[in-house]
């Protein structure tokens, strides 16, 4: 077997790949336009009788104005779209009317707030490895954390660091990071104890001390977990932001831009910030996998046959 | 039982039978796969005929295409060219009748369920009644020494115990032909031995067709009534070696000059097929 | 490390007799004025015993540590008593050194339990209650102490009583938000992932397509749809149990198209040589393979179902329900209500976690990590 085939071969499923995610996406978009005539259509049935009650609408006009509805229950891919070019456009990135202003608020917050629980969650996760003590009486609770609706309490701390003058991005950053540093501690736990007694048993026989084997084994181990949990903990991160920003009245952010658009009952800006946020969300995790790829050394070719 | 009690009739009277059908009847088969751009030549220009109650070996160094010959016998290749008979048909209508049982390199058992059920996994699957399934499941598993563990889960016995509980599974339905694709493979020696001797026993007392696979010459001359050397990509079976030892052997068999002289023709033609492609 | 050669010595005994007499002289001598001598006699008795507790050495033998144990459960008491009466004054650099004292008590103590020759898992069992009973204890204690406002943390004396005051409001929250919310969204968007799962997996093209986007979904914000589902089924528990579908549906679909993807070649031969048809294979193999993943999916959706109801309650319902509770009570500044809320969240989300977690262990016990 020559190595042409398999990459030929590789680059073949690869393509395959790609025109099945194409597909899978073209029918979703499809979809997305086919539930929008039912959930918009009901309430044109009576502006038609406005506009004439003896007048049967031909389906096509009924199909261009549910689509094209302007208080739609479910706007279309393209509402949306032109409704985030538009905002993204027509003022600068620091007015607040934009939403690429918001999409920072966002972000900074989240990626403070990654940062910090990262952090805080890799120097536990090795206190945890090292301190038997420690992993006897704190670990079952990290790991029954898991299980509890954590998210409950982030609007009572925004309250309460309200209360002792904490009031914008901290807040924020403070819940997305709680929620980060859950699954980074308990995922960087594992990897640290990935290493099996016979690699443990190997750097013993050089006489490595504790240092040297987390450095030189534990740590290069647990790379693969940390990034995992990282990616985990970035998606439940801006989750935490979002959740914030929705409990504070809507002052600014992606979360504050649907409450307010909520208020106002506009369905258009609501879905637009939605699915601004899904975008940004995809987005984080994708820079964190490119970070993976970026500090891990890349993974052997799979052999063929 | 039947099977055990017509075990020495069907193999005297399968060979004074002038028209005796044969078990296996492969003609000019080749097998091509299509791997990207380049077509990979697994089997080519393969003839061979088994009789009905032999015990065949097929041997030859990895990427032979060993088992993938025992996959078309089996109906899980087809072949590019060349035309294959399984009792008489073709392969596909003996695996739906259910002609034989497969034994695999693993013991490939299901960890859900409990060592008597997995051997009643096969009779589940054609509809029989629980209590012909219960009583066969009991018969195979004492003809593999294995009465006792029937409760037990797969992953409570040792290497060797499981791939037993995977030929009394094959043996559940009473099929004719049992292919084993080198099924001790994995195992240590002494297991190997042991299991080996049983096989045979088996054989002796089942009278079934059984065509093995393997790497191993000591296991091959020790067991078979023929053994089918192959030749490394494209498969090509470079010799046919008979194997007249007694019926009835134990391993003692292995040091006596008739044997080692069967042991070095197999090494022999084993070597000519490498220097082949070196 | 000359302590691993010598002969046993009790340290631990003595450090921990030495802060015996601490919590006594605070208890004479509390008030503000308190008695300089008093305080300097316990200050260097705290210091000694820091220091003795932190050269560490051999474990004591096993009748002595009881009496570690006992000493360090009996020394929580003295904080607690000395701080029922207020603040603490001129007493409080000695209490501050009896606090971390008793810090260093109390980790010698987690350590010993830890590695008691008792079976693991009760050793561990055990660490893991007193740990949590400590971290009451602390809360408790700071509170006291710094005179922490309710309004910004009450103390868990308080939540307590909040819990037993409000039994019946909080059952009938729980029960609007477990029965009406998570048990409908979690079922209905469980089963949804199930059965779309089994619809793609015939269709190879469709699988290769959504499994990447499977983890792109999972990445997704979906609570963020609360409002939108409000506007579209109204502020009662249909629209939580509608974020609740959406959010249990991805999850299940994911995994259980990954469990049926990864049976053996191998097996699927076996059942090929049986001439076993399309459904034959499914409830034979590879649904039993798969029933690993499905138990994953559920134990993940048990947590969102919970979490999906309570945060979409915060964004409007009827006048009832844990999210609702929650935000009407941090309205009322009333935290103590908001944490007993919290409180019985957390219970119900484990105890429903761990109801999954038992249903895996009873129907896949054979696989490798639950096999003993």
């Amino acid at each position: 077997m020559t190595t042409e085939a398999t990459a030929g071969r590789r680059r073949g499923r690869q393509s395959g790949q790609l025109a099945s995610v194409g597909t899978v996406l073209a029918g979703l978009v499809a979809l997305w336009y086919l539930i929008a005539i039912p959930l918009n259509g009901a309430q044109l049935e009576d502006l038609f009788a406005r506009i004439d009650p003896n007048r049967t609408f031909s389906f096509s006009e009924r199909l261009t104005a549910t689509w094209d509805n302007n208080r739609p229950m479910l706007p279309t891919p393209d509402l949306i779209a032109a409704d985030f070019w538009d905002s993204a456009t027509s003022t600068s990135v620091t007015n607040r009317r934009n939403i690429l202003y918001h999409v920072g608020v966002t972000a900074g917050a989240t990626a403070l707030g990654f940062a910090l629980g990262a952090l805080l969650g890799v120097v536990l996760a090795i206190g945890l490895v090292h301190l038997r003590t420690l992993d006897a009486s704190l670990m079952p609770w990290l790991i029954a954390s898991q299980t509890i609706p954590i998210l409950a309490i982030a609007p009572m701390l925004i309250a309460v660091l309200g209360n002792i003058g904490l009031t914008g991005l901290a807040p924020k950053a403070i819940i997305s990071m709680y929620l980060c540093f859950f699954p980074v501690t308990v995922g960087m736990v594992k990897g640290l104890r990935a290493p099996d007694r016979l690699a443990l048993d190997l750097m013993r026989t050089y006489s490595a001390t504790r240092a040297q084997v987390l450095g030189k084994l534990r740590f290069p181990a647990a790379m693969p977990y940390l990034f995992a949990s990282l990616k985990v903990g970035i998606a439940l991160g801006l989750v935490g932001t979002m959740v914030a920003e929705l409990s504070t009245g809507g002052q600014a952010g992606l979360g504050g831009r649907l409450l307010t658009a909520s208020y106002n009952g506009d369905m258009i800006h609501m879905w637009t910030a939605l699915v601004t946020s899904s975008l940004l969300a995809i987005l984080l995790v994708y820079l964190v996998g490119r970070a993976e790829r970026l500090f891990t050394a890349p993974a052997p070719a799979m052999q063929a046959g | 039982m039947n099977v055990s009690e017509a075990t020495a009739e069907t193999r005297t009277a399968g060979d004074a039978a002038p028209a005796r059908s044969a078990a296996i009847d492969i003609r000019g088969l080749s097998l091509t796969f299509q791997a990207g751009d380049q077509a990979v030549h697994a089997l080519s220009d393969i003839n061979l005929s088994i009789d009905r109650g032999e015990f065949v070996s097929l041997i030859g160094p990895s990427g032979c295409g060993k088992t993938t010959l025992m996959r078309v016998i089996a109906d899980l290749e087809r072949p590019t060219a060349g035309s294959i008979s399984v009792f008489g048909g073709d392969p596909e209508r003996a695996r739906l009748g259910r002609a034989y049982g497969y034994v695999f390199q693993a013991p490939t058992l299901q960890a859900w369920r409990t060592v008597e059920r997995n051997v009643e996994l096969p009779l589940e699957i054609m509809g029989m009644s629980a209590a012909e399934r219960r009583r066969r499941s009991r018969d195979r598993l004492a003809l593999v020494g294995l009465t006792g563990f029937e409760r037990k889960y797969p992953w409570q016995l040792s290497g060797g115990m499981q791939q037993r509980v995977s030929i009394a599974r094959a043996l559940s339905f009473d099929p004719d032909l049992l292919l084993m694709d080198e099924p001790f493979g994995a195992l240590d020696e002494i297991t190997r031995d042991h299991l080996n001797e049983e096989l045979l026993a088996l054989w002796a007392k089942t009278g079934k067709t059984v065509i093995f696979v393997t790497h191993s010459i000591a296991e091959a001359v020790f067991l078979s009534t023929r053994i089918v050397v192959m030749s490394r990509r494209p498969g090509r079976i470079i010799d046919v070696i008979d194997c007249p030892l007694p019926a009835t052997r134990d391993l003692a068999i292995r040091d006596a000059p008739e044997f080692l002289e069967i042991a070095a023709r197999v090494r022999r033609a084993l070597r000519d097929s490498h220097s082949y492609d070196d | 490390m000359a302590a691993r050669t010598a002969a046993y010595w009790p340290w631990d005994i003595v450090a921990a007799a030495l802060m015996a007499p601490l919590p006594v002289a605070l208890l004479v001598a509390p008030g503000p004025e308190g008695t300089p001598v008093q305080a300097i006699v316990s200050a260097v008795a705290a210091l000694a015993a820091i220091a003795l507790l932190l050269a560490g050495g051999r474990p004591p033998a096993r009748p002595l540590r009881i009496v570690v144990a006992v000493l360090a459960a009996a020394g929580a008491l003295a904080p607690l008593a000395t701080l029922r009466d207020g603040a603490l004054g001129a007493a409080g650099l000695t209490f501050l050194l009896y606090m971390l004292g008793y810090t260093v008590l109390l980790w010698r103590a987690f350590a010993l339990l830890a590695m008691a020759d008792m079976p693991r898992v009760v050793s561990r069992g055990l660490v893991a209650a007193a740990f949590g009973v400590a971290l009451l204890w602390y809360w408790q204690v700071i509170v006291d102490w710094f005179l922490v406002p309710r309004a910004l943390l009450p103390s868990p004396a308080a939540i307590g009583e909040a819990l037993a005051s409000e039994t019946r409001l909080l059952w009938s929250d729980f029960q609007v938000t477990f029965f009406l919310s998570v048990l409908p969204g979690f079922a209905i968007g469980s089963l949804a992932g199930f059965l779309f799962a089994l619809v793609v997996d015939g269709r190879p093209f469709l699988a290769r397509g959504l499994l990447p986007l499977g983890s792109a979904f999972s990445a997704i914000p979906i609570v963020a749809v609360a409002p939108i589902m409000i506007m579209w089924f109204g502020s009662g528990p249909e629209s939580k149990a509608a974020v609740v579908v959406l959010m249990t549906f991805f999850p299940m679909m994911v995994n259980t198209l990954g469990g049926l993807a990864i049976v053996d070649r191998m097996e699927l031969d076996l059942m090929r040589s049986y001439g076993a048809g399309y459904w034959t294979r499914l409830l034979k193999l590879r649904l039993p393979t798969a029933l690993p993943f499905i138990f994953n999916a559920l134990k993940i959706n048990a947590t969102l179902a919970m979490i999906g109801a309570i945060v979409s309650e915060f964004f409007g319902s009827p006048l009832a329900g844990m999210g609702f509770r929650i935000s009407a009570m941090i309205g009322r500044l009333n935290l103590e209500m908001v944490w007993a809320t919290i409180a019985v969240a957390a219970v119900a989300g484990s105890l429903f976690y761990g109801l999954w977690a038992l249903l895996e262990r009873i129907f896949t016990f054979w696989h490798p990590s639950h096999r003993r």
